[in-house]
């Protein structure tokens, strides 16, 4: 279910389809590659003892432990299935989860990374024999000997710059013929005029040729992406790890035999058998067997519904209590699931209507800098009447104010910022989002499994009959229903004793029955223990004879939610609590947090007609949710986060990923995103400056090579050092 | 000045080494996982033999 849905989802629809495609692909490579995730292993003692492990089991070929990315790929026969695999990792003593392989696709990411890392080696190798030749033109060399070192410095650069500025080329030939201008049309232009006129000039035996600083230019520029590459691969890689973690498989039933196979392979008419803690593969209806089904992560609503024969049940509810046998009516594509996440890749996302820092300063940079050097050329033309000397200052014009320090200014201070977020436990999977969450002045929090934890909690277990109580721990015990499981907590932290309850037995989708003193005694459902409806979540006791006793329960706090909407509200944001839960859910935990504008018994539209109209009103809504049923809002918030509890729909539509549980870094990462925008808006400062003083001097003819290069790498430096700061 | 002409292609070839052995290091696959790496270096797993 997972895999199929990613595709349609991205922001980018260029960008999602490569990977995709490439994801099928390793799918049918087959079941020969295991990846497993161990996210305990921490020294050498553990990868020497997993690897041996794993490759002493016969059918295993290979097996390799990475350290960096806490992970174990597993080459192996068709015979070793990657739950052996996981068990024997457990026996070893280590934690182990199933990664499933097709989502991982590692060598893609690898590939365009590995690239950019050889042009970057190959920029720094010439740039630096380059310089040293320049070195010695610049102390003094003359006549032959410099007219030597050019040519040589030419050899040099002609077919580094070939190589090298390869990425640079491409993008502004793309742009062009889009009609359009960026960053990289001056940087072209720049690397090729200062190319070509130092051509002239040595063939000339000129005295200056600009050979070093177009090396040196594609050399920094080059780091600069290779530093936004790095950054958005390890967001991009620890993503992915999140969304492999859930294994697209499901039960089929094929002339009774039960069949593990993969979603993708589902066709409309299968039995899939659903166990109780599994989600629905399919939209279906249920065939036989009797449950309740958790629909939070679709609808908002915590209580969980009875779920009986012929029920019709949508992809992504999750089974809670007794075996569901489930026909598809609907698979893959058709899935209501899927049919509303492509609702959210047609709506307008708030991330596709900002522009970055970056274009920005691009809009007002690029036109300015080919107008100057074009008026400077034309100036001294007409001055001189020497096309030579004319085209010479054109090109130190555009070498000295090439956006070396701007090409390093933005990718500089995200890589610091994401590196400090990340060792926070968030993962800012969008480039473009700092920026944006440094803009939010509004933060809208949906409920269920956001601020609460999606684990209920007994509330009223001091209000109720001892003996009673005690009767209802000895049901709940044998039962792995959420409500039942939070009953035995509370019971336990109490100090309670078991009542002696014989024959208990569980009813799926009802609940728990005994016999207690000869007498039957029943917790469950209220339809069950004859009890009336109440709007919280809650479950009821009945002993016979007597009224039932009704345990209320209110949802658990996720971790830091309280000091992360009290941190919010400190530093002046407004905050919003909307939900698809009732209103008296709602309210109690929006009175529990301080929160004063709450929205209750929200449909997904509601939430994101309310986030445009405010929008609209010129709010900067950062909106936090984990639902299918959010998903809309959060792609039209103007910058979103999901929790890594989220369903997979929830964060791929979300820019930033909480890792942990805890929500109280989120206040912190609107502060560190605005002291990020703010070192970056310092960084073009700095670069401005440096053009100020510089582009006088190349327009009045007295730029040398030396400033050139003096120019550029005391910029550069500088704007990386500033970067550093934020570390 | 006739030394140059050793000096200067010495110079580049060194280089040269250098950045080969670079691009042979990335292409083999030995940046993947630096951290696990610094710690094989103490498994004492093929002290003895190396790995067939």
């Amino acid at each position: 279910m997972t895999a199929t849905l990613r595709p349609s989802l991205s922001a980018c629809p260029a960008c999602a389809a490569g990977p995709a495609a490439e994801a099928l692909a390793a799918r049918d490579i087959g079941p020969a590659q295991i990846a497993l995730s161990l996210p305990t292993i921490h020294c050498s003692a553990c990868i020497s003892k997993i690897e041996r492990g794993l490759n002493a089991h016969p059918g295993v070929k290979s097996a390799r432990v990475n350290l960096t990315l806490k992970r174990a790929s597993i080459d192996a026969g068709a015979d070793v299935s990657a739950q052996d695999m996981v068990a024997l990792v457990q026996g070893l003593g280590y934690e182990a989860h199933e990664l499933d392989a097709g989502t991982l696709n590692a060598t893609a990411n690898n590939r365009a990374g590995r690239e950019l890392l050889m042009r970057l080696a190959v920029a720094g190798f010439a740039s630096m024999n380059v310089m040293l030749l320049s070195v010695a033109v610049w102390s003094g060399a003359a006549d032959a000997t410099r007219d030597l070192f050019h040519w040589i410095s030419a050899a040099i650069a002609l077919p580094t710059i070939a190589f090298a500025g390869q990425p640079f080329f491409r993008n502004a030939w793309a742009a062009l013929s889009n009609r359009s201008l960026n960053m990289d049309v001056p940087i072209t232009l720049a690397i090729l005029l200062a190319v070509v006129t130092s051509l002239w000039e040595t063939a000339l035996s000129g005295e200056h040729a600009y050979f070093d600083a177009a090396l040196a230019l594609t050399f920094f520029l080059l780091a600069g992406r290779y530093l936004d590459h790095r950054t958005r691969a390890i967001a991009r890689s620890a993503a992915e790890e999140l969304t492999a973690l859930e294994v697209p498989r499901a039960i089929r039933l094929s002339d009774g035999a039960e069949e593990t196979v993969n979603v993708a392979e589902l066709r409309v008419g299968d039995m899939i058998l659903v166990r109780p803690g599994g989600r629905m593969p399919v939209d279906g209806e249920i065939v036989s067997g009797t449950s309740e089904i958790d629909r939070s992560l679709l609808t908002g609503e915590t209580v969980p519904v009875f779920a009986g024969e012929g029920q019709r049940v949508s992809a992504g509810e999750v089974n809670l209590t007794g075996l569901l046998t489930v026909r598809a009516t609907a698979v893959g594509a058709d899935t209501s699931l899927h049919q509303m996440a492509d609702l959210v890749a047609l709506a307008e996302s708030g991330r596709s209507r900002y522009t970055s820092l970056a274009d920005k300063a691009a809009k007002l940079y690029a036109p300015g800098v080919h107008i100057l050097s074009a008026l400077s050329f034309l100036g001294w033309y007409l001055y001189s009447w020497d096309v030579r000397t004319a085209l010479n200052i054109a090109a130190a014009v555009l070498i000295i104010t090439c956006p070396c320090a701007l090409g390093l200014a933005v990718p500089a201070v995200t890589t610091a910022a994401s590196g400090r977020l990340f060792r926070r436990g968030m993962l800012i999977k969008h480039e473009t989002a700092l920026e944006r969450l440094a803009q939010v002045d509004t933060v809208v929090f949906d409920k269920t499994g956001t601020l609460t934890a999606g684990a209920p909690e007994l509330t009223n277990l001091e209000s109720l009959p001892r003996k009673d109580a005690e009767v209802a721990y000895a049901l709940a015990r044998g039962s792995s229903h959420p409500l039942a499981q939070s009953i035995t907590r509370a019971a336990r932290d109490a100090g309670m004793a078991c009542a002696g309850v014989a024959n208990i037995t569980e009813v799926p989708g009802y609940g728990t029955k005994g016999t207690y003193k000869g007498q039957e005694v029943r917790l469950g459902r209220a339809s069950w223990t004859g009890a009336g409806d109440t709007a919280q979540t809650a479950t009821h006791l009945q002993v016979a004879g007597r009224p039932a006793i009704t345990f209320t329960f209110a949802d658990h706090l996720r971790e830091g939610a309280s000091d992360a909407v009290q941190a919010l509200k400190d530093s002046g944001k407004s905050v919003y609590l909307m939900s698809g839960d009732t209103t008296a859910a709602v309210e109690a935990l929006a009175k529990r947090l301080g929160i004063t504008h709450w929205l209750a018994e929200a449909l997904p539209a509601d939430k994101s007609a309310r986030i445009q109209a405010m929008t609209y009103n010129g709010a900067h809504v950062l909106m936090v949710g984990d639902g299918l049923n959010d998903t809309a809002a959060l792609a039209a918030a103007h910058v979103s986060i999901s929790p890594a509890s989220a369903l997979d729909a929830a964060r791929v539509a979300s820019d930033i990923v909480l890792l942990g549980s805890d929500l109280s870094p989120i206040a912190a990462a609107c502060d560190t995103a605005q002291s990020a925008t703010r070192r970056i808006r310092e960084n073009f400062r700095i670069a401005t400056i440096y053009n100020i003083i510089a582009v006088p001097l190349a327009v009045a003819g007295l730029a040398t090579p030396l400033i050139a290069a003096l120019a550029m790498s005391a910029s550069s430096i500088t704007v990386s050092l500033n970067a550093l700061r934020l570390r | 000045m006739n030394i140059l002409a050793y000096l200067i292609p010495i110079s580049l070839f060194l280089g040269g080494v250098g950045l080969v052995a670079f691009i042979y290091t990335v292409r083999s696959n030995q940046y993947d996982d630096p951290d696990g790496d610094s710690r094989r270096i103490l498994s004492d797993d093929w002290d003895d033999h190396p790995k067939p």
